[in-house]
């Protein structure tokens, strides 16, 4: 069978890629597309690195199949900052120190993301929650959630 | 949060006012890795590549009969097939000795297994394909036809009279005489101070208690990966994430019979190591690989076969007994280890031995260790290698010691503290140390005092890390703008670059946002020892500092040059170059100096190979409240305080982080992580779902207080951070848990099935 | 091994075509939390794999007899979001929103997580208290069936070939009653279920319990509906004694394995401490408190 040709809106832009059906949505992003900013960390969906939005849902792309882009509307760690100008969450990210290694760092943020725009004023056990899906083994957790929750203050109040 | 005010503060070591040291400033890798454009392991490519698998032993012990290769060789697409037949032999004898000896035959066995294969995920072959789909169906066409043994699951059936032996040639060392028959036991170590009978004899009061904890990985979220290319001529580069780029060189050129000016290894970013990446795995079979195929290799690692294959940490029980006199003094302490070392001797039984009871000033000490071989993976260092279990034994008989004394297990710990002159077990005298300062700083936290509810406990437990020196090496460069570049040959783990350029920017004078620390090849920076033994901002940043006044030495040369003075009439202040005779000349900026730099000698550099000394030891002390749901042994983590003696937090945030980060690994090692074996020795929990690692809502805020006692060693005081903070959080968990269920735990990990027959007597 | 196909049926019968035109097995993929992890560990490897998310009934919750008709592939954010349902079934809405992450809750489905056939799928337990049903479309038309009735045994279904679940019913919520899941994990998120339990219940305006279903999950090859412990509720004023008596009955259905997540005795013995917390829940529930 010939590869299945998928169409679809990646940050914002069209982007067409080639699949066999069992390839994972990260499969395509990261090979296919070059966008190495999700990250593989166990293909199971139990560490959230390969955090993206779909269609306005937070998956895990290491979930998804390639075909199931097929007319999606994709969002990665790589369209988060517009620009040259940073999105507040990775703006705290640095200012916070939130990340050691950085491997979970993408996931974190397009999860974190995915909860202000749900959530705008999340308490700190909310954001855990929200984020237990993404693991980090580096932080303990504890820089990454004052990072979200001071992002999400400043958020609020611009 | 005490650490706010402690950080502001600064402990002038040298006796001047620090001016970027100690500061919060943006890691220079900072928005990369917050982007997504940072490279990891898994994120080259090189073209023309294909895709490598590995084919693992389904068994834990088994012979290998056979292998053939000849049905994927068919398969369309495949390039080449690898098994241990094609890697050179190496002598039993082969040994390299760092901070661990390693000994090059069974890391070459460990690679990939010859004639027996000794655990579950062990390598029998590899293949090389187009695609990765390829690569995946060729390896399942590998047949290999295995001798099934009998596996030897736990140190205690490996100890058993009639148990299989895993190694013929392996006799237990450090035992008189030598023995005859080969054994699983490896080896016998044993440290002693004072005379630990007479010790024992003149206590009140003898505690006595055994422990045992299970296999744990360092979980790191990256699994390993790499991409290997070699040409005709055997020019042979490798890109990966490690530990250490020169420790990759070294050991694949060793384990493929490969010149080190052949190996050149280009460093990724590394998405968390902990140790798990001082040795290879993937990095020589990717290169055997690619030299047969002639084409580039890529290989990543699954999750599963990262947790089946690759350096847990040792299992292990440990047995303390202290005596002491009715006021609290320790009179003699005695520890017994045993450690599982994985498929090949190795575990760090030895360090166990040697951090146990190097908190406290006691006379008597005997700590003997076993290392002991069973059908799992060989042990890699995993933070503080060795230290953790030890001091779960050693912090637990403490607390049990001051229940008997009726003591308060803080004021028992600061009566027997280590200070500097303290003897240590393992043979060194100390230094200026700060134990005692964090136990002061733990009574006085406000946590230490809190009031506690219903089935909720508090626990408090200490640890020490030696911390270590080492080879380092620093180029600083001097732009022809005046900016700097600082290159190291330390991959970065978890900040070094932002403390390797705070440590140039005070030494230059110049804001740090002017200096790019840079993680350097090993063909465009001398040999640096890898990143381990919590040493790099200690070592390397030494290398930093004298390669940054080598470079000062070179602009006040040039500055001298250009006003026609004699050298030592130039200083350096601020960034500038100051005359101190003459006012006439106006000081010369770096920049100023730079512009000229072709008219006074060409490009300005300083440079530094040293093998860093006067490594400070750490101690941490942690306190953690706990809540335990008496019918499910379902356990909460209320409340938790990391405090350290950090020497001098270069960067204290990433100070912070480290504490923050070793607690939770201690607490997880402490609560669910696990390794769960079938009898049959198949590793059953091979996935982030029930290798279970704490996650965001398992936790509460981690508290830090870092305690600045400078270290002698270091200009600036710095002591190693990093891997003290997973000592103390074994025993502080199980204090905690114990108190709140009002009986002695002494089973690692406390997960709710296993804490729930405690509770309930079975 | 040969390549695997991919469909996206538009209808429930373009579906039903598919999956019995297939050459070798074929699979269903929901939200594919179940499915691709199976793929990449290579533990199957179908020869098609039929999306049903593009056929609308799978996608819709609506309103039906007095209760609610959830399709299959409904995802566990979106019966979160549907305040209707949370407030008649609490029970079967925590059961489904207990199944991983915020990523997977993005996808995960009630009828994925229960023809995964798991035994400790949490939604199931709670469907099965709550008396829920399936409406089953196949190559011989469609039926309606129990869901207790629907898996067999670890990863087994009594899904005759072809046939695929399309939906849900959620019966009429009764006057004065309730309904709870609670799971153990060792952790708070991440992980399967060590034990679960779920309770359905009513009361009579003197407060007496006239209905009671209590399922449990992870104490058996598959979710148990026991019988005998809704049947030591019904009657009583759900006190002390009551619950203890349902816990027993709990207790006493309990056929579990030792494996990596627990262990027979700790199993037995939490199926009834969550019962009993489950049924607390769902009391207060009906009472309104």
């Amino acid at each position: 069978m010939a590869k299945h040709h998928v169409t679809t809106t990646i940050n914002g832009d069209p982007a067409e890629f080639l699949c066999e059906t069992q390839q994972t949505l990260l499969d395509c992003l990261r090979d296919e597309l070059g966008l190495t900013g999700s990250k593989e960390g166990c293909a199971s969906g139990d560490c959230g690195a390969c955090s993206v939005m779909l269609d306005g849902r937070l998956v895990c792309a290491c979930l998804v199949l390639g075909v199931e882009a097929e007319g999606a509307t994709i969002e990665t760690i790589e369209g988060v900052a517009q620009g040259d100008e940073l999105h507040p969450l990775q703006k705290h990210f640095l200012e916070d120190a939130a990340l050691q290694c950085g491997v979970c760092t993408p996931g974190f943020i397009v999860a974190a993301k995915a909860l202000l725009e749900h959530n705008p004023d999340p308490t700190e056990t909310e954001a855990r929650y929200w984020l237990a899906g993404n693991l980090c083994r580096c932080t303990g957790y504890d820089k990454i959630i004052k990072a979200v929750m001071n992002a999400a203050a400043e958020m609020r109040g611009a | 949060m005490g650490n706010e005010e402690d950080i502001g503060k600064i402990i002038d070591y040298s006796g001047r006012e620090f001016q970027y040291i100690g500061k919060r400033t943006i890691r220079p890798d900072g928005v990369d890795k917050v982007t997504g454009r940072a490279n990891f392991g898994a994120d080259f490519t090189v073209n023309g590549m294909i895709h490598g698998r590995v084919v693992r032993s389904p068994h834990a012990h088994a012979k290998i009969k056979k292998i053939n290769v000849d049905k994927a060789l068919k398969l369309d697409g495949v390039k080449a097939v690898i098994t241990g037949k094609d890697f050179p032999e190496i002598d039993i004898n082969d040994k390299a000795v760092g901070e661990v000896v390693v000994s090059y035959y069974d890391m070459a066995h460990n690679i990939i297994a010859r004639d027996k294969v000794y655990y579950d995920g062990h390598a029998v072959a590899a293949v090389a394909a187009t695609t990765p789909d390829i690569a995946e169906k060729a390896a399942k066409l590998i047949e290999v036809e295995y001798d099934v043994l009998k596996p030897v699951m736990t140190a205690a059936q490996a100890m058993k009279k009639n148990a299989p032996v895993l190694h013929k040639h392996i006799h237990t060392a450090g035992v008189e005489p030598a023995p005859e028959k080969p054994s699983n036991v490896a080896s016998r170590t044993e440290f002693k101070l004072g005379d630990p009978a007479a010790g024992f004899a003149d206590a009140d009061v003898i505690v006595e208690r055994e422990f045992s904890t299970q296999t744990v990985h360092q979980g790191y979220i990256e699994p390993h990966a790499c991409c290997a290319s070699i040409s005709a001529d055997g020019n042979t580069n490798i890109w990966c994430s490690s530990q250490g780029q020169f420790m990759v060189r070294a050991y694949t050129a060793k384990i493929c019979g490969m010149e080190t000016s052949k190996v050149k290894v280009i460093p990724a970013e590394i998405g968390g190591g902990f140790g798990g990446k001082t040795v290879v795995y993937l990095e020589p079979l990717a290169v055997m690989l690619a030299k047969k195929a002639g084409r580039p290799v890529k290989m990543v690692m699954t999750r599963d076969e990262v947790l089946r294959a690759t350096g847990p940490t040792s299992g292990g029980t440990a047995r303390a007994r202290i005596g002491a006199k009715k006021d609290g003094t320790i009179v003699a302490g005695e520890l017994e280890l045993v450690y599982e070392a994985g498929a090949y001797p190795g575990s760090p039984v030895a360090l166990g031995c040697m951090t146990g009871f190097a908190p406290y000033d006691i006379k008597n000490v005997s700590c003997v260790g076993w290392d002991v071989l069973v059908n799992r993976p060989k042990a890699a260092a995993y933070r503080a290698p060795g230290a953790p279990v030890a001091a779960f034994g050693v912090e637990c008989t403490l607390d049990v010691l001051a229940e008997e004394l009726g003591m308060c297990p803080l004021e028992l710990r600061m009566k027997n503290a280590a200070v500097e002159g303290t003897q240590a077990p393992y043979g060194v005298k100390f230094n200026r140390i700060g134990y005692k300062e964090t136990l002061e700083a733990a009574k006085a936290h406000p946590h230490w005092s809190a009031p506690l509810g219903p089935n909720q406990g508090r626990g408090i437990a200490s640890g020490f890390w030696f911390n270590i020196g080492g080879t380092s090496s620093a180029e600083v460069m001097v732009n022809e703008d005046g900016t700097v570049i600082v290159a190291t040959g330390n991959p970065d783990i978890g900040g070094s670059r932002a403390s390797m350029a705070l440590m140039a920017a005070e030494v230059l004078g110049i804001d740090v946002a002017r200096i790019k620390p840079l993680v350097a090849d090993t063909e465009s920076v001398p040999f640096s020892m890898l990143t381990g033994g919590s040493r790099v901002t200690f070592a390397t940043g030494k290398a930093v500092i004298e390669a940054a006044q080598d470079a000062v030495n070179d602009l006040k040369r040039r500055a001298a040059k250009i006003w026609d003075v004699d050298v030592d009439q130039v200083e350096w202040e601020n960034g500038q170059a100051v005359c101190i005779e003459s006012t006439q000349h106006k000081p010369l900026s770096i920049a100023a100096i730079a512009a000229k730099a072709d008219k006074t000698g060409g490009a300005i550099s300083g440079r530094a190979n040293i093998n860093a000394t006067g490594a400070g030891p750490g101690f941490g002390t942690h306190i953690c409240d706990v809540e335990v749901d008496p019918e499910t042994g379902y356990v909460t983590v209320l409340r938790y305080t990391a405090i350290q003696d950090v020497g001098k937090a270069i960067h204290p945030s990433y100070v912070e982080g480290q504490l923050q980060g070793g607690a939770v690994q201690g607490i997880g090692w402490a609560l669910n992580e696990e390794y769960v074996y079938s009898e049959d020795g198949r590793l059953l929990n091979t996935g982030f779902l029930d290798y279970r690692m704490p996650v965001a809502s398992d936790l509460p805020m981690i508290d830090t207080v870092v305690v600045e006692v400078p270290n002698p060693g270091h200009p600036y005081g710095v002591r190693g951070v990093g891997e003290t903070p997973i000592v103390p959080p074994l025993a502080a968990v199980a204090n905690a848990v114990s108190h709140a269920i009002g009986k002695r735990v002494t089973d690692l990990p406390l997960s709710p099935p296993r804490l729930l027959a405690v509770i309930d007597g079975k | 091994m040969s390549e695997i196909q991919f469909a996206t049926p538009q209808t429930v019968k373009e579906a039903v075509k598919c999956l019995a035109g297939a050459k070798g097995k074929a699979r269903v993929l929901a939200g594919g939390t179940d499915l691709l992890v199976q793929l990449r560990a290579g533990f199957v490897r179908p020869g098609l794999i039929v999306d049903i998310k593009h056929i609308p009934e799978l996608r819709k919750v609506k309103r039906e007899d007095g209760g609610f008709r959830i399709g299959a592939a409904v995802s566990g954010a979106e019966l979160g979001a549907n305040a209707a349902v949370k407030k008649a079934w609490p029970g079967v809405v925590e059961g489904l929103e207990l199944i991983g992450s915020t990523q997977i809750q993005g996808r995960a489905s009630l009828g994925g997580n229960l023809c995964n056939g798991s035994p400790a799928a949490d939604s199931v337990p709670a469907l099965i208290a709550a008396a829920a049903t399936c409406h089953i479309a196949g190559p011989k038309g469609t039926r309606e069936a129990k869901v207790e009735d629907i898996v067999s045994g670890p990863g087994k279904t009594t899904l005759k070939p072809g046939e695929f679940v399309v939906s849900f019913f959620l019966p009429k919520r009764p006057k004065r009653s309730g309904d709870a899941y609670l799971r153990l994990i060792p952790r708070t998120e991440m992980d399967i279920a060590v034990v679960g339990a779920g309770v359905s219940l009513a009361l009579d305006s003197k407060g007496v319990c006239t209905e009671a279903r209590v399922a449990l999950g992870a104490v058996a090859p598959k979710a148990v509906l026991v019988k005998a412990a809704g049947k030591a509720l019904v009657g009583t004023k759900v006190d002390d004694a009551a619950l203890e008596a349902m816990a027993a009955a709990c207790r006493d259905a309990c056929k579990p394995i030792d494996d990596k997540r627990g262990t027979v005795a700790y199993r037995t013995k939490v199926a009834g401490v969550l019962a009993q917390r489950a049924a607390r829940i769902a009391l207060a529930r009906a009472t309104g408190e």
